[in-house]
């Protein structure tokens, strides 16, 4: 009986967790669309069918890749308790600089591509490896530095994307950009029966990253000094762990991942960092870790359902209903998730204890009996 | 554990903020369903860049043209708006969607839209496309609609500086991209040639990739309040939404203020109205009404088409009784920029 109430903590708990969450959030949503005068079934049928469609389902995959690696990022950082929140300006740093590095240099193909994936990962560990050594050196809290660093990557980019500098100007064209990746760096996409568009070749990156991630943390000596590191500062120091290195670590790590996010974006679909290139999507991947409890695979569902609904929220509109009604099933759907979570903890927590009392009282009988 | 816990709340309220922030700045769409069963079966779609309908500048003067449209052709039509930060698969499933389900003429308001009007036209060759403000895009089923928006800021220029009695004026400009740049350029040149020693005091109120300078009163009023402060007594914008917060500041010190793409003496709340003494004009209502009309008509001609001076796409406004005094000397400007004798500056 522990040992199912135990593994059943393990698995059942989040997948629980997750479906209370979701039926909840779905419930208030439904209560908004109702309160707004709209049908919610027809909303929610419209949506599926919508969501369903080839071009929709590759854009999930595309939107929802982008969405994991973020949220990657984020959760190495929670899993020793740092909260990177400056994925945002580490992956907007990182893709313009890489953009601009693919852009200038020429190289066979897969170095090419290599090359820039790298830089950007550089750029992006180094840039949050800033806030990881400001707060092991100067105790400056990462909540402030990898805010007002995203600030700092702003101005950056906006002084650095300049005509004279790494941007060119296309003729008649209103926006500007570095130059063009040359084909030799692009990552071509895979198709997908029945849609117009492609699935970015880099999703397979976004998997590799989830492997090593899990691996890491979970597998390896790092791993487990970054949870002890988080779970108890103070022991993990006991037991001879280097905290201050390992925040540096981590820091830069969960840089490098932030670093990444870009590029399924910029090798597979822009080729170049312009004025329109996406923005805002770190800040995404901290709902979508939490959502996702920090695990790898728990991460890739809560992408894939956050890309779902984004994606699917756009046929709303159409029909007269703001597509931002999504938001309030997000914002929603994480909260619950976290309050669900903790519900069921401790209720399983009880019934353990309540298993084990009964347990020992049934030894003390039999001990009882036999005395 | 309790001190995570008390982290992780903290979490969950901050990403929570973040999210309602982002739903902030959003506008939502709306059906307008055209009078009563034209002959014509054309529905038309317009898809509006970032700062949507209700900026009272340049998405309001697309939608002045949409409603055009619904009134005078009798048609059917539905405005769709973008989000903050999204990418180019957003706008071309934007796209996509209002084909599919029979939008046709569909408009893209904003340069941003290029790379998904590249991607969806060639997919949907019965469909026309019209696009603002780029020249990029080429297809026989899309049209570029690009105004001369240098000749128009030329001209309030000229009538800023001969407004000036300070001899010195401002220019607040959205976000720091080389489409603003082009009204900066020409404010700046058309007051020189007025005055040669005017001071032009010229401030972006967000650098790219951070577009919310084209939804930032707030930051504008302040901007605008500090140019009135160095001296300036006539300011122009070129911020969109933002701009209200110029006018809001310009009443606040009793000075001048110009606006942008629509005539925003017209739409401007009673107490800021007589501040504004002019406001360049940049006709996207009349590109979007006659892309529109010449699709109904048959008359659809793709590639691009430029509007200025010449051909009226482009001025200043007339309604504030104010600008009177020195409108023959800017009517001069205006022929002369016509003529070809003055070439005015695309970057400052």
């Amino acid at each position: 009986m522990p040992l199912i109430a135990g593994r059943l903590g393990r698995i059942g708990l989040p997948v629980v967790a997750a479906a209370v969450a979701l039926a909840f959030a779905a419930a208030v949503t439904s209560a908004v669309l109702a309160a707004t005068g709209a049908n919610p079934l027809a909303a929610f049928r419209q949506m599926i069918g919508y969501g369903s469609q080839p071009d929709s389902v590759v854009n999930i995959i595309n939107r929802g890749t982008t969405y994991y690696l973020s949220a990657v990022a984020v959760a190495i950082g929670f899993r020793m308790r740092l909260f990177n929140i400056g994925v945002d300006g580490q992956y907007r740093l990182a893709a313009m600089l890489a953009a601009a590095f693919g852009g200038f240099v020429a190289l066979p193909p897969v170095l090419h591509q290599a090359a820039v994936i790298v830089v950007a990962a550089l750029v992006g560990g180094l840039w949050a490896g800033i806030a990881g050594v400001l707060k092991v050196t100067r105790g400056v809290s990462e909540v402030i530095s990898t805010i007002m660093l995203n600030f700092i990557s702003t101005g950056i980019i906006a002084f650095l994307l300049r005509p004279n500098l790494f941007a060119v100007q296309v003729q008649g064209s209103n926006n500007i950009g570095t130059p063009p990746i040359p084909p030799s760096g692009r990552v071509p996409g895979f198709p997908l029966t029945g849609a117009s568009i492609q699935v970015f070749g880099l999703v397979l990156l976004a998997v590799a990253v989830g492997v090593a991630f899990a691996v890491l943390v979970g597998r390896t000596r790092f791993g487990f000094d970054l949870r002890a590191a988080g779970l108890s500062p103070s022991a993990a120091v006991a037991s001879g762990v280097n905290v201050p290195q390992m925040v540096v670590a981590t820091m830069v790590l969960s840089g490098a991942v932030a670093g990444l996010l870009g590029m399924p974006q910029l090798l597979g679909d822009s080729f170049t960092y312009a004025l329109d290139f996406p923005t805002g999507l770190g800040f995404t991947g901290i709902a979508i870790a939490l959502l996702g409890r920090n695990h790898p695979v728990g991460i890739a569902f809560a992408a894939l359902l956050w890309a779902f609904l984004d994606q699917s929220a756009q046929i709303l509109d159409l029909f007269g209903i703001a597509k931002e009604i999504v938001i309030i099933t997000q914002a929603t759907v994480v909260l619950s998730v976290v309050v669900v979570y903790e519900v069921v903890h401790r209720f399983v927590l009880a019934q353990q204890q309540r298993a084990v009392g009964e347990q020992l009282g049934a030894d003390e009988r039999v001990a009882g009996a036999t005395a | 554990m309790r001190r995570m816990r008390v982290r992780r709340v903290a979490a969950v309220a901050l990403a929570g903020a973040l999210v309602a922030m982002g739903v902030a700045s959003c506008g939502g769409g709306e059906t307008t369903a055209g009078g009563g069963g034209g002959e014509q079966s054309l529905k038309v779609g317009l898809a509006y860049d970032i700062g949507g309908r209700g900026d009272k500048s340049f998405n309001d003067a697309a939608f002045r043209g949409l409603q055009r449209v619904q009134k005078e052709l009798n048609l059917e039509v539905k405005d769709l708006a973008a989000t903050e930060g999204e990418s180019d698969a957003d706008k071309a499933s934007r796209l996509k969607l209002m084909a599919d389900t029979g939008y046709n003429p569909i408009i893209a308001v904003g340069f941003v839209y290029a790379n998904a009007v590249k991607e969806v036209a060639p997919k949907y060759p019965n469909v026309t496309f019209a696009i603002v403000d780029d020249e990029t895009v080429k297809g026989s089923n899309v049209a570029n609609l690009v105004f001369a928006e240098e000749q128009a800021s030329y001209l309030v220029g000229a009538a800023a500086a001969a407004k000036s009695e300070a001899d010195n004026i401002g220019f607040v400009g959205g976000v720091d991209t080389p489409l603003i740049k082009k009204f900066e350029a020409g404010y700046v040149a058309g007051a020189e040639k007025i005055n040669p020693d005017v001071e032009v005091q010229v401030g972006y109120l967000s650098q790219p990739p951070d577009f919310s300078g084209f939804r930032d009163p707030a930051k504008a009023k302040t901007m605008a309040d500090g140019m009135y402060d160095k001296g300036a007594d006539v300011v122009y914008h070129a911020a969109g939404l933002s701009g209200n917060g110029l006018f809001e500041a310009a009443a606040g010190q009793k000075k001048w203020a110009i606006g942008v793409d629509s005539d925003q003496y017209v739409s401007a709340p009673g107490d800021q109205k007589q501040y504004i003494l002019t406001s360049a004009l940049k006709g996207v209502d009349v590109a979007v009404f006659d892309f529109v009309k010449s699709v109904g008509d048959k008359t659809f001609k793709p590639g691009v088409q430029r509007f200025d001076l010449a051909d009226n796409g482009v001025g200043y406004s007339t309604s504030n009784p104010e600008i009177n005094d020195v409108k023959p000397r800017l009517e001069e400007l205006k022929q002369q920029i016509i003529d070809g004798e003055i070439t005015v500056p695309t970057e400052p």
